[in-house]
């Protein structure tokens, strides 16, 4: 029997979808880490180390496909999943309600649009740059990096691509605030004692990210 | 208190609707809402006008039948009651309201605000029950079932099929109600014999049937007029996934 994608369950849909929503957010996690070490010193020695293990690192060189995957599987999910939730009401109510309890919920496409294009953006300016572009080397005590954290401070520099970037990450902000107690509830772990304490974390937990990735562009740009 | 109602009037589901404002006076704060729209019928069919078709029957809070999307929220402004418990105190003098059937591709229009919800009727016939064929009436202790979950089932039995959790949600996910049907059955032993295949024939059928996908917004739950959890669809999540994982293919 031939499936398409249109055609699994509404929940089997939801399920890989929380798994691949959750998969990223561990890899915001991990990418978060590694941009904040560019503000530890001014010579980027430590952030281009660590760029440096990522672009070589094989069990990362695995994983990075994976995590494309992930995005595809995600966004690809989340789009079959809009457009069903939009046939499904095919008039619309005159006057709109707002009884949602998750606030965000009723923009995740919004939200997930924005972060698509951002990600074309970021794909266009970091990672192809270099993975195929020519970056500089530079030298230092502990041996020769490219000079991925030049490219950053130089595009930092540009205040258009900062807000543009911190409206993005605020946007990534309000999409996970959303995403991360949704994602227990779709794979059914709901329970009195813990779902309040995982709607709290999610919410402070992605306060902290965004104020993380806000902070790296409003340090360079104002130093 | 004078009042201008903005209603959705639509001869049947083939025709085009449209919203007919009519201008309602002296309504008293303690009538009930379907008490004032019987009040603008009655002066419609003396007037020689089609009356406004809605749906109700026990006017108690009981039956699911009333519905009503009022002024943006399905059963109106209160929490946890149904359109015909809601009195229009609850309303100021001289408000606009708007009132608009359920609003879903599942519930066709049969004429004006009322809405076929046979769509439910199916979702049941596709494993809301359990199918005890043979033996007399067991006594009613026979089977020890923990005070706890005979009182999680009794909540999630206590919906009563009106439909707001489908109205309320952004999607028109019908989550909310086939959760709470799967729910009563799965927390107790009588209901565990079928669970598995219960939960995937009546996921299936709602699907089918072409209600949205749940993006666990709880709309559903804030606007219930029996305050169901949305709990119950993450058990619904739950059960759906150690189905398919541990059944056996159907041969
Ligand atoms: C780093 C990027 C992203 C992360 C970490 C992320 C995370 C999440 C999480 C955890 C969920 C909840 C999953 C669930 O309950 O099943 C979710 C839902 C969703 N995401 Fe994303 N997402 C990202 C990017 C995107 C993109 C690019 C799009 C779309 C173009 C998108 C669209 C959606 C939609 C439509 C939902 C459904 C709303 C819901 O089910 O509650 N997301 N996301
Ligand atoms: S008429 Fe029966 S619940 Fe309102």
């Amino acid at each position: 029997m031939s499936k398409s994608a249109f055609s699994y369950s509404s929940i089997a849909k939801k399920i890989v979808m929380s798994l691949a929503g959750l998969f990223l957010t561990s890899f915001l996690v991990v990418h978060l880490i590694i941009n904040l070490l560019i503000l530890f010193d001014d010579s980027r020695e430590l952030f281009n180390q660590a760029a440096h293990f990522m672009a070589t690192n094989a069990l990362i060189q695995v994983f990075q496909y994976v995590l494309f995957f992930g995005f595809i599987l995600h966004i690809i999910l989340g789009l079959i999943l809009q457009i069903q939730n939009w046939v499904a009401r095919p008039i619309r109510y005159e006057k709109k309600g707002f009884s949602e309890l998750s606030y965000f919920s009723k923009f995740m496409i919004h939200t997930g649009a924005i972060i698509f294009i951002f990600l074309i953006i970021h794909f266009v300016n970091f990672f192809i740059k270099a993975k195929f572009g020519h970056i500089e080397p530079i030298t230092y005590a502990s041996g020769t990096y490219e000079d991925l954290g030049l490219l950053i401070v130089k595009l930092f520099e540009d205040g258009g691509y900062v807000i543009f970037y911190v409206i993005s990450i605020l946007l990534l902000g309000f999409h996970l605030d959303h995403g991360f107690q949704s994602a227990f509830q779709s794979l059914g772990l709901n329970h009195s004692r813990y779902t309040p304490f995982i709607k709290a974390f999610g919410t402070i937990f992605s306060i902290a990210l965004t104020l993380g990735f806000i902070t790296i562009p409003l340090v360079i740009y104002f130093s | 208190m004078d009042l201008t109602l903005k209603i959705w009037r639509q001869p049947d589901a083939s025709q085009k609707g449209r919203f007919v404002d009519y201008q309602v006076q002296n309504i008293s704060a303690d009538a009930s809402f379907l008490e004032m729209l019987d009040i603008l019928n009655e002066r419609l069919v003396i007037e020689g006008e089609d009356p406004v078709a809605f749906d109700h029957d026990c006017r108690e809070g009981i039956c699911g039948a009333c519905s009503l999307y009022i002024n943006g929220r399905p059963h109106g402004p209160d929490k946890g009651i149904t359109t015909c418990q809601m009195h229009m105190r609850r309303f100021k003098d001289g408000e606009t309201i708007v009132i608009e059937p359920w609003r879903a591709r599942p519930f066709p229009v049969i004429k004006d605000l009322m809405v076929d919800r046979t769509a439910f009727d199916e979702i049941i016939r596709a494993g809301g029950y359990v199918s005890i064929n043979t033996g007399g009436v067991p006594d009613a202790n026979a089977i020890p079932i923990p005070k706890r979950d005979a009182d999680t089932a009794m909540d999630a039995a206590s919906c009563i099929g009106c439909g707001a959790c489908v109205a309320a949600c952004k999607n028109a996910s019908a989550m909310l109600f086939v959760s709470a049907k799967v729910s009563q059955f799965a927390v107790l032993p009588q209901g565990k014999v079928e669970a598995r295949e219960r939960v995937q024939n009546m996921v299936a059928k709602m699907d089918e049937l072409g209600f949205g996908n749940c993006t666990n917004t709880y709309a559903c739950e804030a606007e219930c007029p029996k305050e169901i959890s949305v709990s119950h669809i993450a058990r619904m999540n739950r059960e759906f996934l150690s189905s398919k994982v541990v059944s056996e293919k159907t041969k």
